[in-house]
């Protein structure tokens, strides 16, 4: 191990190559990870947000908020179901909001949502209250500001502001039940629902009911919707990118370690006579290999090292409203440990041609 | 053939006994070596000189822990290594066998004392030990002020010299030289040869010299031919 830190130390040079290349690899890492949280973290906020610990959907809807349509019926079933404290109502729709006195043309799209039984530690929003999601402060939204909701120009103040309830990447306004059947009422007369009818239910349990049989039992009780737990509401929601993003972070890691592989392979080519010299003089095959995995190891930190810098330095200087990029520590440190693990693998590929070195290749084996 | 010394005993450094060692290549096979018996007493050194391709590498080898033989037996001071595993060979040079390669392969990034150390990180890591016993080496070789210097800093001579102390630094019983002498000139490779013969006699260790190079073997106490993988009969050769 002291062997291949000191060749590290002395011979930097030897490794330039691999450790840029690595750096680039672990930046562009590190920045796809970025805008994929940017473009679908906003995603799915809204229904994490939610203070309840089922969603009830219709059957048909496909898991979709905007598809789903609940009877009234089917509440008062929810609502007698074992285990279950409280229903609630969450209905969504989409509008264009304007800011009292600002640039008619300066819209921003919304996605407000009513709900009965609040979102995040608010219980339940007081009548009259508007809370948006902070992607409208980031756009210029403060507290207090009066903002005209769809081709009504329903007047709406925003109270304060809730951190990570996007929904399809668009910042979220929420009001109460009674203020959005009054504000769709308005705007979107097309979207108003009979009497009692919801698009989802929230329900909140009893405190120690097991989620899973709460959720079967609802839907046994109504024989018409698909209850999901909260996490799985949100893990139904297709990311904006299609996965894309994704994609190239599998194969962007996968060709990392192809990168470690082929450079430890020459590495170790040139290192035949070297290591016959050593396996001669006793040093053993997992000493080897260990120093190889130490050197891919050491490179991939030195390379995360200049990387991590370099993409929070990015992320200070992408203005938000231009980039969809969000920094997560979290999804840095998978980043930086995905890169660790394809150097490993790659590193490990090596491990086949360190055994087949012979020591009396050293001196010859048949003169 | 039998080329055993006079003074032949059961404590001899090398004991090599009807050993053979057959390279299979496609359908035939090559017999490197051929029912070799050879033993070397400690303190005994044997310059092993042949044509290319006679088996004296192989043979070297065998002794060496490096391959084992295809029938036979090997015995390095008393201890039978005919059957030994790989990691076994491995375990026992790193603690009983010293090597110089012919083309002396010193680590290039280890300093001249480093490159003597390495031989105590691969094995018994005897840290405060070693870090003497490397400093002593280096000072009996003439190298204390060269223990700094990487080996592209240093003369084709002090090169060798690192590694015969790299090869004395576990206190071997045996220690094998390729071709010690051949990437010196005629001067520097007298200078090693008496190097070689005054630290073996100094430590009663017995060494191996394989060489092409006949003038070299008025270094050794004994001269072995080798000739298609046999050992042939020698006189025994003025000690220098």
């Amino acid at each position: 191990m002291n062997l291949a830190i000191t060749e590290l130390r002395r011979r930097p040079g030897r490794f330039v190559t691999a450790g840029v290349i690595l750096f680039l690899i672990a930046t562009l890492l590190m920045v796809l990870g970025g805008l994929s949280d940017g473009l679908n973290g906003g995603n799915d906020g809204a229904v994490r947000a939610q203070p309840v610990e089922l969603l009830v959907f219709a059957d048909t809807a496909e898991r979709s908020i905007v598809q789903s349509l609940v009877a009234a019926d089917v509440r008062s079933t929810v609502t007698g179901v074992p285990g279950v404290e409280a229903v609630g109502a969450l209905r969504l729709t989409q509008l264009g909001a304007r800011r009292d006195g600002g640039d008619p043309r300066d819209l921003i799209d919304v996605s407000v949502f009513g709900t009965e039984l609040g979102v995040l530690d608010i219980a339940q929003i007081p009548a009259g209250e508007a809370w948006a999601d902070r992607r409208l402060e980031e756009l210029g939204v403060d507290a207090g500001t009066t903002l005209l909701l769809g081709p009504a120009r329903t007047p709406v103040t925003i109270r304060g502001f809730l951190d990570d309830t996007a929904y399809l990447a668009q910042g979220t306004i929420w009001v109460d039940d009674a203020a959005f059947a009054a504000l769709v009422a308005e705007n979107k007369p097309d979207e108003v629902l009979a009497d009692g009818d919801q698009q989802v239910l929230q329900v909140r349990l009893e405190p120690g009911a097991d989620p899973s049989a709460a959720a079967a039992a609802i839907d046994a009780a109504t024989g018409g919707t698909e209850t999901l737990t909260r996490a799985d509401a949100a893990a139904a929601i297709e990311p904006i990118d299609g996965g894309v993003l994704q994609s190239i972070i599998i194969v962007t890691t996968v060709i990392a370690a192809a990168v470690v592989a082929l450079f430890f392979a020459l590495l170790t080519s040139e290192r035949l006579g070297l290591y016959g010299v050593l396996k001669a003089i006793g040093a053993r095959n997992r000493t080897l290999f260990a120093g190889v995995m130490v050197q891919a190891v050491l490179l991939t930190l030195v390379a995360l090292a200049v990387a991590v810098p370099l993409t929070i330095a990015f992320d200070a200087l992408v203005p938000p409203d231009s980039i969809l990029f969000a920094l997560d520590p979290a999804r840095m440190a998978t980043s930086a440990a995905l890169l660790l693990l394809a150097s490993i693998v790659g590193a490990a590929l090596t491990l086949r041609r360190v055994l087949r070195i012979e020591p009396a290749s050293v001196i010859g084996t048949a003169s | 053939m039998n080329t055993t010394p006079s003074n032949s005993s059961s404590n001899a450094s090398l004991v090599l006994d009807g050993v053979r060692k057959v390279f299979p290549t496609g359908d035939t096979e090559v017999v490197a070596v051929d029912d070799v018996h050879l033993e070397i007493a400690p303190g005994e050194i044997v310059a092993l000189v042949g044509p290319s391709g006679s088996g004296k590498t192989t043979l070297c080898s065998i002794a060496g822990g490096i391959l084992t033989p295809t029938s036979g037996r090997v015995a390095v001071a008393g201890t039978d290594i005919s059957s030994f595993s790989a990691k076994e060979l491995t375990g026992f040079r790193q603690q009983r066998i010293g090597f110089v390669f012919q083309s002396v392969n010193l680590v290039p990034f280890l300093t001249a004392r480093e490159n003597l150390l390495i031989v105590d990180e691969l094995g018994a890591r005897r840290r405060a030990d070693a870090r003497r016993r490397a400093d002593q080496l280096l000072d009996e070789l003439g190298l204390t002020d060269r223990a700094g210097n990487l080996p592209s800093q240093l003369s084709g001579g002090q090169r060798q010299r690192v590694a015969i102390g790299r090869a004395l630094m576990n206190q071997p019983g045996l220690v094998l030289f390729d071709e010690p002498t051949s990437a010196l000139d005629t001067k520097l490779g007298d200078q090693v040869m008496q190097l070689i013969h005054t630290e073996m006699k100094a430590r009663s260790t017995a060494a191996i010299v394989v060489t092409h190079d006949e003038r070299i073997t008025r270094y050794a106490d004994r001269t072995v031919h080798m000739s298609d993988g046999r050992l042939a009969s020698a006189p025994l050769a003025a000690v220098h």
